[in-house]
């Protein structure tokens, strides 16, 4: 059977599993809509938690990303890992003692107010929809590659599976459907990185095998080093840029990563205090599956790749590499008309003319693009034509699951912090129940369209997403756990100090044409939200020492939610 | 349970939490970005230790802590009677 038959039949089959898991887990109450009925197995929520997080870019890009940054690819690896320490150590335990729904449902509370409450929300939502929309077009890209169907019909079939188990089942058909979608993906994921192992390196571990040998007795390692250094490209086990860019991006990741939205209203979904702490452990287990396979996936593919083209004679290269051209994520353009491939970095001075012009090289003539190094690894591996199915409906399930947990904030944001909250408190459960599936399928709908029509701004998701959660519900959720001083003053300023002076750094270079010469301390707009968080930490703790302590009762909130002890269920007030 | 109570649980947690983010911080931004050159110079099986940590040790130092970190406090709660059982 031929690749596309085996895509279709591995692809048709998880989506009948997910419409299946859907109608089993149907949701009947506000509360199982919105928190599953707080009763998830803390594995389960662990391996959701794992699918919610893992998006199209975790699956599909991050392994190319590594290939190319090498050392420095440890940004990614570490920043969207390292958050759930800070997560399981220092949010979830607490947050579910809290016992509510959202999470401007907590910054509204603890800061007594209903404008905090509502720029948690206009935050959540825009975290959510920049984060969304990227996934929408994943699903576009993938239906349009690999079943022939055009980009718009890709997006609009995806758009209508997550329609059909969000709407029916809430955060309850959510849950359980990423269950299904994280053992797809992780399968997928491991399936040909385990087979290349095996054929490079000789052992089925692909963690160990990043430090394995080759066949010809030199190390994988060494090896990539060496042909990175023949090309002009740097070495790809050792640091070169600045360590403060790097320093400040991961940091930025991991807060941003403790921030999120849909990733903190997980731990809303367990039964008990023990069970959030418990279940981080368990979705960082499931995540660092994948995450510590990916830097292996990396190296083995950018060795492949170098020593499939290096120098080749075009006529002789394998028919994958003839596919790939036609998708146009490989290019390869004779400069200098001798028929070889030349792949090198051009960008190189010194290499350029030591080695290229000498060889009368006249630029660099392989142009790739990130993604194929996950995408097309089984064909440059030559495995049977069931992995590259897959892979695809791996990084389906990836892309739809992340959608679905982020739609849903949405549609609690709206349903219950909105209009419950604000809007029309006076709304009976049942009126709410129908209005939270109102606006998720909305937000559905409007996810799909603009996935079709990517405004500007969703393509700077890390930026964004990131930064603007680590400037804002980080720092006030911190500190209104830690701090039982922290008042609604102090909370308030920091998170506007945090929000403006990140939003208008990342518009500025971003869009505004500033240059990375001008970077302040040297750091990119991805880790520029490092700095707003320590801007609104400190501006909160200065403005709530000058005002007046927090009423009685929320100082007893706080009390309250640092014991375990009766923390009851997730309630609905 | 008793204000007195509260506050020694409090402090426990407190200190907990400064050791296990200690170490947290020391292996991601110390091994992994600050002495990586250093850490470099040292060779694990096929790996360059500070590479190792940036790629692979520091995703497992942090799936560790959690579990220790689960296992410290239901310790903890029991001790002072504030666990949900």
């Amino acid at each position: 059977m031929d690749t596309q038959i085996w895509t279709y039949i591995i692809v048709g089959a998880t989506f009948a599993l997910y419409v299946a898991v859907a109608i089993w887990a149907r949701a009947g109450s506000t509360k199982e809509f919105y928190v599953a009925g707080g009763g998830v197995h803390p594995i389960a929520n662990g391996m959701a938690t794992a699918a919610d997080w893992m998006s199209a870019a975790s699956f599909i890009s991050m392994a190319g990303l590594i290939s190319f940054m090498g050392y420095q690819g440890a940004q990614y690896l570490m920043g969207w890992t390292g958050g759930y320490v800070l997560l399981a150590l220092l949010l979830a335990p607490y947050l579910r003692k809290f016992g509510k729904f959202t999470v401007p449902d907590f910054i509204g509370e603890r800061y007594y107010s209903q404008t905090a409450r509502i720029v948690a929300v206009i935050c959540a939502l825009f975290v959510s929809f920049t984060y969304v929309v990227g996934q929408m077009k994943g699903v576009g890209v993938a239906f349009s590659k690999f079943l022939n169907v055009p980009f718009e019909w890709g997006v609009i079939i995806g758009v209508g599976i997550v329609f059909f188990y969000a709407v029916l089942g809430g955060m309850k058909g959510i849950t359980y459907t990423q269950v299904a979608q994280f053992c797809v993906l992780i399968f997928a994921y491991l399936v040909p990185a385990i087979f290349i192992s095996i054929i490079m390196v000789g052992t089925p571990i692909p963690q160990l095998g990043l430090g394995g040998n080759l066949e010809d007795g030199t190390s994988l390692l060494l090896k990539l080093d060496e042909l990175s250094r023949e090309l002009g490209f740097k070495e790809y086990t050792t640091s070169h840029n600045g360590k403060v860019d790097l320093f400040f991006v991961t940091a930025a990741l991991m807060l941003g990563t403790a921030g999120l939205p849909h990733v903190i209203v997980r731990f809303f979904t367990v039964p008990k205090v023990r069970d959030a702490r418990k279940s981080a452990g368990w979705a960082l287990l499931f995540i660092a599956l994948l995450y510590t396979t990916a830097p292996a996936v990396a190296a083995f593919a950018r060795t492949n790749l170098i020593n499939t083209v290096k120098n080749k004679e075009y006529a002789a290269v394998p028919s994958w590499f003839k596919s790939w051209e036609q998708t146009g994520l490989l290019k390869f353009e004779d400069k200098n008309g001798d028929g070889k491939i030349q792949y090198y970095n051009d960008k190189n001075a010194e290499y350029v003319m030591s080695v290229a012009r000498p060889n009368g090289w006249n630029g660099n003539e392989l142009t790739v693009d990130k993604d194929i190094i996950v995408l097309a690894n089984p064909e440059i591996a030559d495995l049977p034509a069931w992995v590259i199915a897959l892979v695809v409906a791996g990084g389906l399930a990836a892309a739809l699951s992340t959608a679905a947990g982020l739609l849903l904030v949405i549609s609690t944001s709206v349903s219950h912090d909105l209009l419950k909250k604000w809007l029309m408190p006076d709304i009976s459960p049942k009126k709410e129940l129908g209005a939270a599936r109102i606006s998720i399928a909305f937000a559905v709908i409007i996810a799909g369209y603009f996935g079709i029509n990517p405004p500007g701004f969703v393509a700077q998701v890390v930026a964004w997403a990131f930064g603007l959660a680590a400037a804002s519900f980080f720092p006030a959720i911190i500190l209104g756990i830690f701090s039982k001083r922290m008042n609604m003053q102090g909370a308030i300023s920091g998170m506007v100090v945090g929000l403006v002076f990140t939003g208008a750094y990342i518009i500025y270079f971003k869009y505004g044409g500033g240059q990375p010469e001008d970077y302040l301390f040297g750091i990119s707009p991805e880790g520029i939200g490092t700095v707003g968080m320590l801007l609104n930490t400190t501006v909160a703790l200065v403005i709530s020492r000058l005002t007046p302590a927090p009423p009685e009762e929320v100082q007893d909130l706080v009390e309250n939610i640092r014991i375990p002890k009766d923390a009851g269920d997730a309630v609905a007030h | 349970m008793s204000e007195k109570n509260l506050n020694e649980y409090w402090k426990r947690n407190l200190r907990y939490l400064a050791i296990l983010l200690g170490i947290w911080f020391f292996v991601s931004y110390g091994c992994s970005i600050l002495f990586v050159d250093a850490l470099n110079n040292i060779k694990i099986g096929g790996f360059k230790l500070g590479f190792w940590f940036a790629q692979q040790g520091s995703i497992y130092v942090f799936v560790i802590l959690i579990f220790i970190y689960v296992y410290l406090m239901n310790k903890l709660d029991k001790e002072f009677g504030v666990d949900e059982d």
